[in-house]
């Protein structure tokens, strides 16, 4: 379809210096089970265009799905006209000189085409079965989402890139109930690839093993409230990097965007090159060459190359992350992260991948340097402040570690910190041997709001003495 | 749109085989998107986009497709692409034990129209009224579209004009006073009213900032703040399948847990602004009580958890949150909230809450925008963010000193995927002590 619709776009007239076209087609299916019933399956077939223009330093959009030539004639033109009415008014002088023209590829590395719709379904109720363990598993859900997307981006100054990804994305989430305590334990896996994330993810089994790890919770005491070492495994990394340094870094909330919906930053423009973000162990890089994480592509949504960018160097905060408008707004340095959820909603800076790179220590080379501490996998609640300083966060699991040694579980384990001060508390990196790759699917920001995918990865981390503390007795 | 979309609605019925039954519904939107930053215009431009969802059943199996029109002539091939997409579908099923769908047809008609200002117009007189003020916000207008229909002859419309400019002031930093102007008429007369209430507040921020330590203090909660906190009740509180499997934040209160009896919530459809039919045809009552006084009402019962419990629905979603919830008032006069106060915190925003221990109702979140010190019934100085973490038990419970005799309705600003039209309306409380942490 982006073939037809490059024809259409040659034949489009503006009387605007520049104009873009964003084209965004995916198809999407949600196959899915509860407890041992299948969940109607659900596609859907998204497509649409949106016409940007620049008149005179003032920038206009609009989105249609119609996308006969005259209907994205009627956008431009609708562009067009918001352009006229914004020039002089708008926050920053758009330039066309500063618009990329971009022309390249990209195609996600998708190795295994999904089996029937009946074979997933099976596979689906396989785990839904095997984690009815008792009569105290109250739920059992188990899904799969498979995401083909097509975006193109063309320019009346030449530019014409094309990018295809497509995204398997298994879950399953099982809870327990005795009385008044309920738990719940969940396999989230995001990546970008084809079928064969299902066997990457260990999904098979999950079931059995999610119930198993419930029930131990709904038995379990509840986490102690005291100072102590914190070791988060990967798939909660994700959402502290994502938090507490991806959040703050974003240009657009510096530059007061954001201010009115999703925040601020605690971090200032002055900040970058001289202030110390985190202990000398962190290394903080935005990434979108890893090709399995959510968030990897060539070019983002305003047509700028992506390429690996180091934000936090040995604890040093040296990058933040915005697209080329932000960059040119705020006189720094930036990344290629100018994005878009879909045709209808216009480019804004997310954060796509924000890595934690290795470090050096084992597993049980961190678990061995703990006096007292607490090990946390699986975020399940997240709550951080407007500037992105004061979070509280809470885990699906939590294991008590005395001496050097995992003892017992615990349950509802939570945490509290301010960013500035969390990150410079970090003690140990763990090697590439403890280091994930996940991400989400769910980072809503913008105004219009914009769901978008993001990806995190990272290793194993110690932070010393946090403060943690359990749920209500 | 209403027209397309019942005739679009008609051509696939003639399409259908014997065995089969096929559900329409259209969510639609024609809206102008302005985003403000330091009083100027930092994107500006319009959306316009129809999603037409296709629910085919045959034989108690279903499927569902949903795809994007695009008003011209190829939407009906697309939508019969589609059809044929589900009946292959279909193929694959076995029967779904919790099917249901209305099969009385109930049909109607809800259209409001309103005067939205052109957007150029919006423009000028945000820029214009703010004063040189930093404003930063998002205006949000035009008209919303949502449809049904089904092919054994039931047909729905709800269609409004409404616009809804979510926006603040800021002094400096994160100090800022948030309000908004949302409805159906646009009134520059009303907007520089709000502008200058809002302006008059921003001064207070120039008071000295005063830092408060972790701890209890009393607090007045306004119903911007109220409304955080019931809004992450709805995130299961309310739904007959969280409270079936024992998932729900007020999971004490199927175990006799109470909160105040000044507590009252209803689903106010009737009052509300979001459409009276559901997804599955079935039109929802004008209210339901969910919380009666301080005890667990009814749930919100969509016809999937009904047929799956046993259950009656009530027209809920699939989601079983409310779309209109109404607290219902106090008796504490909104002149007497500062003397009633005395000596705590005024609070006018809450942000980004959760859940610290969802089973034990317990919640965590962050003051934001304009919070201030309260002395002796007099404001005295504005605070920095803080985070508190407090039952629900104690602070709709025993906690709960009072709740306001005046209401607000605040109509739901998002715009995830569509602009919304759920919306609830709610007074202020008094509490004598919520607690901060951070």
């Amino acid at each position: 379809m982006s073939s037809e619709i490059s024809v259409r776009f040659r034949s489009l007239r503006s009387s605007a210096p520049f104009w873009s076209l964003r084209y965004h087609d995916e198809r999407r299916e949600s196959l899915a089970m509860r407890q041992d019933t299948i969940e109607p399956p659900s596609l859907s077939f998204d497509r649409g265009a949106m016409l940007t223009a620049i008149v005179d330093g003032g920038y206009g959009y609009c989105a249609t799905s119609d996308l006969s030539a005259a209907g994205l004639q009627a956008a431009l033109d609708r562009a067009t006209r918001w352009a006229e009415a914004t020039r002089g008014k708008s926050v920053v002088r758009y330039e066309p000189s500063q618009m990329d023209a971009p022309r390249g590829e990209y195609q996600s590395a998708a190795l295994a085409e999904p089996p029937s719709r009946s074979a997933i379904h099976d596979m689906l109720a396989a785990e839904c079965t095997g984690a009815k363990l008792d009569d105290r598993i109250v739920e059992r859900f188990a899904a799969v989402g498979l995401y083909d997307q097509e975006r193109a981006y063309f320019t009346n100054t030449g530019g014409e890139v094309r990018q295809r990804f497509r995204f398997t994305v298994p879950y399953m989430r099982v809870t327990a109930n005795q009385g008044t305590v309920t738990q719940a334990r969940s396999l989230d896996y995001e990546q970008q690839g084809g079928f064969e994330l299902i066997e990457r993810s260990r999904f098979a089994g999950s079931g059995a093993r999610l119930a198993e790890e419930a029930l131990l919770l709904i038995a379990a005491p509840n986490c102690p409230s005291e100072k102590m070492d914190l070791l988060l495994m990967p798939d909660q990394m994700m959402l502290q990097v994502h938090e507490s340094v991806g959040h703050p870094l974003e240009l657009d909330r510096i530059l007061g965007d954001e201010r009115n919906y999703a925040g601020t930053s605690f971090v200032t423009p002055d900040m970058f090159g001289t202030y110390r973000y985190g202990s000398e162990l962190l290394n903080v890089t935005f990434d979108p060459t890893r090709r399995e994480q959510l968030a990897s592509f060539a070019f983002d949504d305003d047509g700028s190359p992506a390429e690996k960018v180091f934000l936090i160097r040995n604890g040093l905060l040296v990058a933040p992350l915005g697209g080329r408008l932000s960059q040119s707004r705020a006189g720094l340095p930036g990344t290629a992260n100018s994005r878009a959820c879909a045709w209808n909603r216009p480019p804004i800076d997310r954060m796509a991948n924000i890595n934690v790179e290795p470090g050096t220590s084992t597993l049980d080379a961190m678990v061995s340097s703990i006096r007292r501490g607490i090990l946390m996998r699986t975020n399940v609640s997240w709550s951080i402040d407007d500037s992105r300083n004061k979070f509280q966060f809470g885990c699906e699991w939590g294991e008590l570690i005395e001496e050097g040694r995992r003892t017992r579980v615990v349950k509802n384990p939570n945490y509290r910190g301010v960013s500035a001060t969390f990150w410079r508390s970090l003690r140990a990196v763990g090697d590439a041997t403890t280091f994930e790759v996940h991400g989400t699917l769910y980072c809503g920001k913008g105004e219009p709001n914009q769901v978008i995918h993001c990806g995190h990865a990272a290793p194993a981390c110690v932070f010393a003495g946090a403060d943690v503390f359990g749920g209500a007795e | 749109m209403k027209g397309q979309f019942f005739s679009l609605a008609a051509r696939l019925d003639q399409d259908l085989a014997s065995s089969e039954t096929l559900l329409c519904n259209v969510s639609a939107e024609r809206s102008d998107f302005i985003r403000f930053n330091k009083a100027l215009v930092r994107q500006a431009g319009s959306v316009s986009q129809c999603y037409l969802t296709l629910r085919l059943l045959s034989n108690r199996r279903q499927a569902s497709a949903t795809l994007a029109l695009a008003a011209s002539d190829d939407d009906l091939a697309h939508a019969r692409e589609a059809l044929a997409s589900l009946r292959t579908t279909l193929r694959e099923l076995p029967e779904d034990p919790w099917l249901l769908i209305n099969e009385n047809p109930q049909s109607g008609d809800a259209e409001r129209r309103g005067k939205l200002a052109p957007s150029a117009q919006v423009v000028e007189e945000a820029i214009g009224t703010a004063h040189g003020r930093d404003l930063v916000g998002f205006y949000a207008g035009g008209t919303i579209y949502r449809g049904f229909a089904n092919s054994l002859g039931q047909r729905n419309w709800h269609e409004i004009d409404t616009f809804n400019f979510d926006w603040s002031f800021y002094r400096q930093g994160d100090q800022a006073v948030k309000t908004g102007y949302a409805g159906f008429d646009w009134d520059a007369a009303a907007l520089a009213g709000k502008m200058a209430q809002a302006g008059e507040r921003l001064e207070l921020l120039a008071l000295p900032r005063r830092t408060i330590e972790p701890g209890e203090y009393r607090a007045y909660l306004a119903p911007a703040a109220l409304n955080d906190i019931v809004g992450l009740l709805g995130w299961g509180g309310f739904s007959a399948r969280a409270r079936q499997t024992k998932q729900s934040p007020l999971l004490r209160m199927q175990e006799g847990a109470t909160l105040s009896p000044r507590i009252t919530f209803t689903e106010n459809i009737a009052e509300g602004i979001a459409p009276a039919f559901q997804g599955e045809g079935f039109m929802k009552p004008p209210r339901v009580v969910l919380i009666d006084r301080g005890e667990l009402g009814e749930p919100l019962v969509s016809p999937r958890s009904a047929k799956e419990y046993g259950l009656a629905t009530n027209g809920a979603g699939g989601g079983e949150a409310a779309d209109s919830l109404d607290v219902a008032a106090g008796t504490l006069g909104e002149e007497e909230v500062l003397s009633a106060l005395d000596t705590g915190l005024y609070i006018s925003n809450l942000w980004y809450l959760n859940f610290s221990d969802r089973a034990a109702g317990r919640i965590t979140g962050m003051t934001r925008f304009a919070t201030f010190w309260v002395e002796r019934g007099r404001i005295v100085a504005p605070v920095t963010p803080m985070r508190f973490d407090e039952s629900i038990y104690r602070l709709l419970g025993d906690a709960l000193v009072g709740l306001t005799r005046e209401r607000e309705l605040v109509p739901d600003p998002s715009t995830y995927g569509e602009r919304q039209t759920s919306s609830a309306r709610l007074p202020g409380a008094l509490v004598s002590r919520l607690r901060f942490t951070l």
